[in-house]
């Protein structure tokens, strides 16, 4: 039955998609696109080269892009859910990283950090690496689930302790990956061009997407995230669910930290994927995601995460100093996020509007 | 527990004196510190029997005292700063390169390590308060944006050479004797303080005076407590909220200063880590992130407590980078963990007492 | 403006996007009167308030207030100075601070705070308010009806020249909304004007002087309280005559079968609410209900039934074989829907679509594994806004952008696509327009002639009279009686309550 009320006006096309929370990510995919384009246009070839160990691959400023940013877009799953089920952000996730990998180099060298073959198996070490990551993510959940700590707090216990931990696991040694084909899945596998990490990505998209189609975690997460009460009294169990989205962010984490060891076959307990948690934590909200928890969008998160990688890779090809690089980051998130601030979005719209009636009162006359 | 007093004429006193969450979580602060002085003097000795250990130890940690007071002040309001850290190793560089590099004046040092944390908190302040985007991203990009000035500022680290500056940054000043302690050669040092000390002191009594006794500090308790309620009261949450911001980059640029006063130098790597331990420090002395409750004087023993494990953790022979962190990590999940445990358990209790009373009520 | 007017607006208009909310609709407040402002949901009421507290800015129209001339209110604030106090359904103030701090704060002049005057005016207020709370406590550990009434002695001291009580009575028992009442008789002499929105027809009639029936965002008109009977009071808001309330029972032919087992039944049931703990059973096609004065405990026994609360005792058997139910999915899984009290709270995922509100209870039935396809999704949902004329713009709409008595509808829809075999409805017409009452209390029948079994709670006990063939009474958190048959009238109930202890079990 209509709505007695009054037939709501025709929205324009444009309003329409900008409702889509997805625009937020695209429109600044878009402008980064744009702004290399003109400044200069040689920023898009990809070529084909030959890389160290003589295969042909494929190089470039977007291959960097979509390479580099592998690991952030892979958390960016983890982190959405999380997000959306607790309302909160889970800031432990670069000492996890430490964390896994160093389990992971652990297992594959054994106590000898200069070993010469593998100890084990590289799926051993990976598995070991997602059994102590996810745990780790069990304890971020069980104390923002059941001990209702709130996330940001309660992974700041892990933050602070992590990579204290990682360097004890390996006895503070660096220990080094001398099989070589440990180091394919973070460079690139001989015979293809496409660069690893981002296969590896891809798997993990296909697998989130497979998860969100055939089961009801976007639905429970959601319902969790926006009222908790009502979730349980319609049957599901919050606690049991926020516990679960952190422990997949710990499975994310382990993904992450296998990729990002195997490029250097090595790690750095205080460098290694520094200030990630924030470049994930911006990524699920450039997606146009609240940090408060509720709805997500799990494509807008990912594409977020390639944004802030695009950004990255642009500003170092205006030859920016890496440790000055938060800076300009700082300032494209900001009038990113002000732009999308719903006042801001509100008084554009007045703004739109006005002109409309000018334009249409000017026409009349 | 519940004491139901009759009063002359036959009607129902309601229940007396009870804590308030904000004290009660003070009061278990203030506790466990003087429980951890105590046992390190007994098991321990040596130094933590000389005062001036714990004296250095809030010299190196002024600075703390000063950032932290700003968060807890944000926090109440339910919201977050993370860019305090940022400010702080930017005011340093700033005033550093402005010292040496540009024939600068101590006292204008000091005004632009205001003027500094000033900008931040005004523009993050507006942000937040009025555009009504998050504090967590804005404070975020706020921090990003300190780390990266830094190095644009200045890439190298390296120490401060300006005489005057010098000068000040050696003063101290000596305590009563009796705080004092003979060395082994006989001869008697007094205690010293750095003069952040009387700093972060003089700014902890100011803040407690503003938090309990004027209207804008306990417009941050209500704001902090029902943000809706508070509008609807009549309170200017907006103009609340972006004070509280002010006020937390005001302080961080103030710590900022106190900060170099301490080192004497400008470096990138300066202060990393100082807003999650602000954090830790407001949250271990009973400020909650949720907002509404929160004490000045309680995130004044949060930083001790951090700072005397440190010492601890130095005295005892262990490597501090790696064992301190764990440490305050633990001390924080306990806390939280206990925190939350009171706090759930007073909900029941209130509720129960609440349905109790209304039972009653119906009854007479 | 009139001589004795506190306040006059007119030709009032206020949108929103698809939703015109009030179109020309004036309002008058007399000095010392207390006026009652009633229409059905999304009549405009609560529109009507807001402009007028400045949490929403009219679009066109004037309000003019004595004393000021013409007036433009932009925030709270303003209205709060002008002398417009407003108290809320929702307790509007601060649970981390004291009473004392929730009546002075965002008040007065000057910047510092003298608490030992703040504690001695409050307690002061307090006391001649016969309201006994202690001045120092702290707001949350005060039962809802005190907050309630601090609110008001808020506004009391604010020296209003017009309060507004929006829906105050809805979390107040008898003895509290009598004290209410008294409360506003004693500021009517004062020449307060007060402005009265509520649901409950007998309290409109036992204290205010004139109506405003709003109906659909216009004007029906203002009228004296001695000059339109009750029946046509609610004929104005619905805009119809009504006697489909007479007796809608005698309608629907009763059906219960007590030969065969309950379809459910407990023993010694009891939660961690503090309910004594009791025996409980219903049969097919039977609809009972419970009743009593607010904070008996009827809630909690329902709740405590669905495992909505921590059971701690309690044997229940369904169709006769003995289950565990100790959390609201296990009562799903035996064919138990609860329709909460709380709808805000309890009942709606706010940001979530009607669709997904209504496939939510059975999608968690059917298994995580399991999810519904688009199509399917849309047909339950379009099937129930059609059965319960669900008022909505699309199954893709936000819930919570939907009226309260639609949103009500939805989370009926959700529990009957279930299909339950026995389905609670806690206050499922609180804070509902009469013609939707009718409209559920009838479903209610027929459900029940269809073989399911309806446990049936609401605060006006003539609508549990006219669905339920059982009443189950409870005083202080204990079942106390139960009336069937001829026992069934407004006065056993009330002396049930009250202690008569009639076919006590």
């Amino acid at each position: 039955m209509p709505n007695k009320k009054a037939m709501p006006p025709k929205t324009p096309l444009w309003a329409r998609l900008t409702k889509h929370q997805i625009i937020i990510p695209i429109a600044a995919l878009l402008l980064l696109a744009l702004f290399n384009l003109i400044a200069d246009p040689s920023f898009f070839k990809i070529t084909l080269k030959d890389n160290s160990n003589g295969d042909p691959v494929l190089s470039g400023n977007l291959i960097s892009i979509i390479d580099n940013g592998s690991e952030l877009a892979i958390l960016a799953l983890g982190m959405t859910l999380v997000t959306a089920a607790s309302g909160g952000q889970d800031i432990s996730v670069g000492a996890a990283i430490a964390i896994s990998g160093s389990v992971m180099l652990r297992v594959l060298c054994g106590s000898d950090s200069r070993s010469e073959t593998l100890q084990a198996p590289i799926i051993v070490a990976f598995l070991m690496a997602c059994l102590v990551s996810m745990a780790f993510g069990a304890f971020n959940g069980s104390l923002v689930a059941f001990f209702k700590i709130q996330p940001m707090v309660a992974t700041l216990i892990l933050f602070t302790a992590g990579r204290s931990i990682a360097a004890w696991i390996n006895n503070n040694e660096l220990p080094i990956v001398k099989d070589e084909s440990f180091a394919y899945f973070g460079n690139y596998i001989p015979g293809i061009p496409i660069p690893t990490p981002f296969l590896i990505a891809i798997a993990c998209f296909i697998i989130t997407w497979l998860i969100m189609k055939f089961t009801n975690l976007s639905l429970y997460v959601q319902s969790v995230g926006i009222n908790e009460k009502t979730s349980r009294l319609n049957g599901l169990n919050p606690e049991f669910i926020k516990l679960m989205t952190y422990v997949l962010l710990g499975l994310c984490v382990a993904v992450a930290a296998f990729i990002k060891v195997s490029r250097i076959s090595t790690i750095n307990y205080s460098v290694v994927a520094k200030d990630i948690e924030m470049d994930a934590i911006l990524a699920v909200a450039l997606g146009g995601n609240a940090l408060s928890g509720g709805r997500f969008s799990m494509g807008a998160s990912v594409l977020g995460a390639y944004v802030i990688q695009f950004l990255t890779t642009t500003l170092y090809k205006f030859e920016v100093n890496a440790a000055a690089l938060p800076a300009y980051k700082a300032v494209v998130v900001i009038i990113l996020v002000v732009l999308s601030a719903p006042t801001v979005r509100e008084k554009l719209s007045r703004l739109g509007k006005k002109l409309h009636k000018n334009k249409a009162a000017a026409e009349t006359a | 527990m519940l004491n139901l007093m009759m009063t002359g004429n036959g009607r129902l006193k309601p229940p007396g004196r009870k804590m308030t969450d904000t004290n009660l979580l003070t009061t278990i602060t203030i506790a466990v510190f003087f429980v951890m002085y105590i046992g390190s003097m007994v098991f321990l000795g040596e130094g933590f029997l000389k005062p001036q250990t714990m004296l250095n130890l809030i010299s190196t940690n002024a600075y703390l005292i000063i950032i932290a007071c700003g968060m807890s002040l944000v926090m109440i309001t339910g919201g977050i700063d993370i860019s305090v850290g940022g400010v702080t190793a930017l005011v340093s560089m700033s005033c550093a390169v402005y010292l040496d590099m540009h024939g600068g004046n101590v006292y204008i040092s000091m005004l632009l390590a205001i003027g500094i944390g000033l900008a931040f908190g005004i523009i993050q302040g507006f942000l937040i308060a009025y555009l009504q985007i998050q504090p967590f991203i804005v404070t975020l990009a706020g921090m990003f944006f300190a780390r990266g000035m830094v190095t644009i500022v200045h890439t190298n680290p390296f120490n401060v050479a300006n005489k005057d500056f010098v000068e000040l940054k050696d003063t101290r000043i000596e305590l009563p004797d009796f705080l004092g302690s003979t060395n082994r050669r006989g001869r008697f040092i007094p205690a010293k303080i750095e003069i952040g000390v009387i700093v972060a002191l003089i700014i902890v009594a100011i803040l407690f005076c503003v938090l309990k006794w004027t209207k804008l500090g306990r417009n941050f308790y209500a704001v902090g407590g029902n943000k809706q309620s508070a509008l609807m009261l009549g309170i200017n949450v907006k103009r609340t909220t972006f004070i509280s911001y002010v006020m937390c980059g005001l302080l961080a640029g103030i710590g900022g200063y106190v900060y170099f006063m301490h080192v004497g130098s400008g470096s990138p790597s300066h202060a990393t880590g100082a807003e999650m331990n602000a954090i830790a420090s407001s949250i271990i002395g009973g400020t909650m992130l949720t907002g509404g409750v929160g004490n000045i004087v309680g995130t004044l023993f949060g930083v001790l407590s951090l700072a005397l494990i440190q010492s601890i953790v130095s005295s005892i022979g262990l490597d501090q980078a790696w064992w301190t962190g764990i440490t305050i990590a633990s001390m924080l999940c306990i806390f939280l963990v206990v925190q939350s445990i009171i706090i759930a358990r007073r909900k029941k209790a209130n509720l129960k007492n609440a349905a109790g009373n209304a039972a009653k009520e119906v009854a007479t | 403006m009139h001589e004795d007017s506190l306040l006059e607006m007119r030709g009032i208009y206020k949108s929103f996007p698809g939703v015109k909310a009030l179109q020309n609709v004036d309002f008058t407040l007399r000095k010392g009167e207390i006026h009652a402002l009633m229409g059905e949901n999304g009549a405009g009421k609560s529109t009507l308030i807001k402009v007028l507290t400045g949490v929403h800015i009219k679009d066109e129209g004037d309000i003019w207030l004595k004393g000021h001339d013409k007036v433009q209110i932009h925030s709270p604030q303003e209205a709060q100075k002008l002398g417009i106090s407003t108290v809320y359904q929702e307790i509007s103030l601060c649970p981390n601070l004291s009473v004392a701090e929730n009546i002075f704060i965002g008040r007065g002049k000057g910047g510092l705070v003298s608490w030992r005057t703040m504690n001695k005016r409050s307690q002061e207020l307090l006391d001649s308010l016969g309201i006994a709370v202690s001045a120092t406590q702290q707001l949350a550990s005060c039962s809802i009806a005190v907050q309630q009434m601090v609110a008001i002695a808020r506004a009391v001291d604010m020296d209003c020249s017009v309060l507004i009580l929006d829906e105050p009575t809805s979390s107040l028992d008898e003895t509290e909304v009598e004290k209410l009442f008294i409360l506003m008789r004693q500021l009517k002499e004062r020449g307060v004007g007060i402005i009265f929105v509520t649901h409950f027809l007998d309290q409109v009639y036992e204290v205010c002087d004139r109506i405003t029936v709003l109906r659909d965002g216009t004007l029906v008109g203002e009228y004296e309280i001695e000059n339109l009977p009750r029946v046509q009071l609610v004929s104005k808001m619905l805009g119809k005559e009504l006697d489909d309330m007479a007796d809608i029972k005698n309608s629907v032919p009763e059906f219960v079968d007590k030969d065969e087992a309950p379809v459910y039944e407990v023993k010694g049931l009891s939660s961690t609410e503090g309910i004594s703990p009791f025996d409980f059973e219903i049969h097919r096609g039977e609809v009972n209900g419970f009743t009593g004065l607010l904070g008996s405990g009827r809630s909690e026994c329902v709740r405590a039934i669905f495992g909505a609360d921590k059971v701690t005792s309690g044997t229940v058997k369904i169709d006769g074989k003995s289950v565990r139910i100790t959390k609201p999915r296990e009562a799903m899984k035996h064919g138990i829907g609860y329709l909460p009290e709380d709808r805000k709270r309890d009942g709606i995922v706010g940001d979530l679509s009607v669709k997904e509100n209504i496939i939510l209870a059975l999608q968690v039935k059917t298994g995580f594994f399991k999810p519904f396809s688009k199509a399917k999704a849309n047909e339950f949902a379009e099937e129930y806004i059609k059965l319960l004329d669900i008022k909505t713009a699309s199954v893709n709409t936000p819930i919570k952008s939907l009226s309260g008595g639609n949103q009500q509808k939805v989370i009926l829809a959700r529990w009957l696509l279930t299909h339950p075999k026995y389905l609670i409805l806690d206050e499922p017409t609180r804070g509902i327009d009469v013609g939707t009452k009718v409209d559920i209390q009838k479903l209610v029948l027929k459900l029940a002639s269809e073989g399911m079994s309806v446990t049936f709670i609401s605060s006006e006990t003539d609508e549990m009279l006219r669905t339920c063939s059982r009443l189950l009474v409870m005083r202080d958190r204990k079942l106390v009686g139960e009336l069937t048959g001829d026992q069934l009238t407004q006065t056993a109930v009330m002396n049930t309550i009250a202690g008569g202890d009639k076919n006590a079990e």
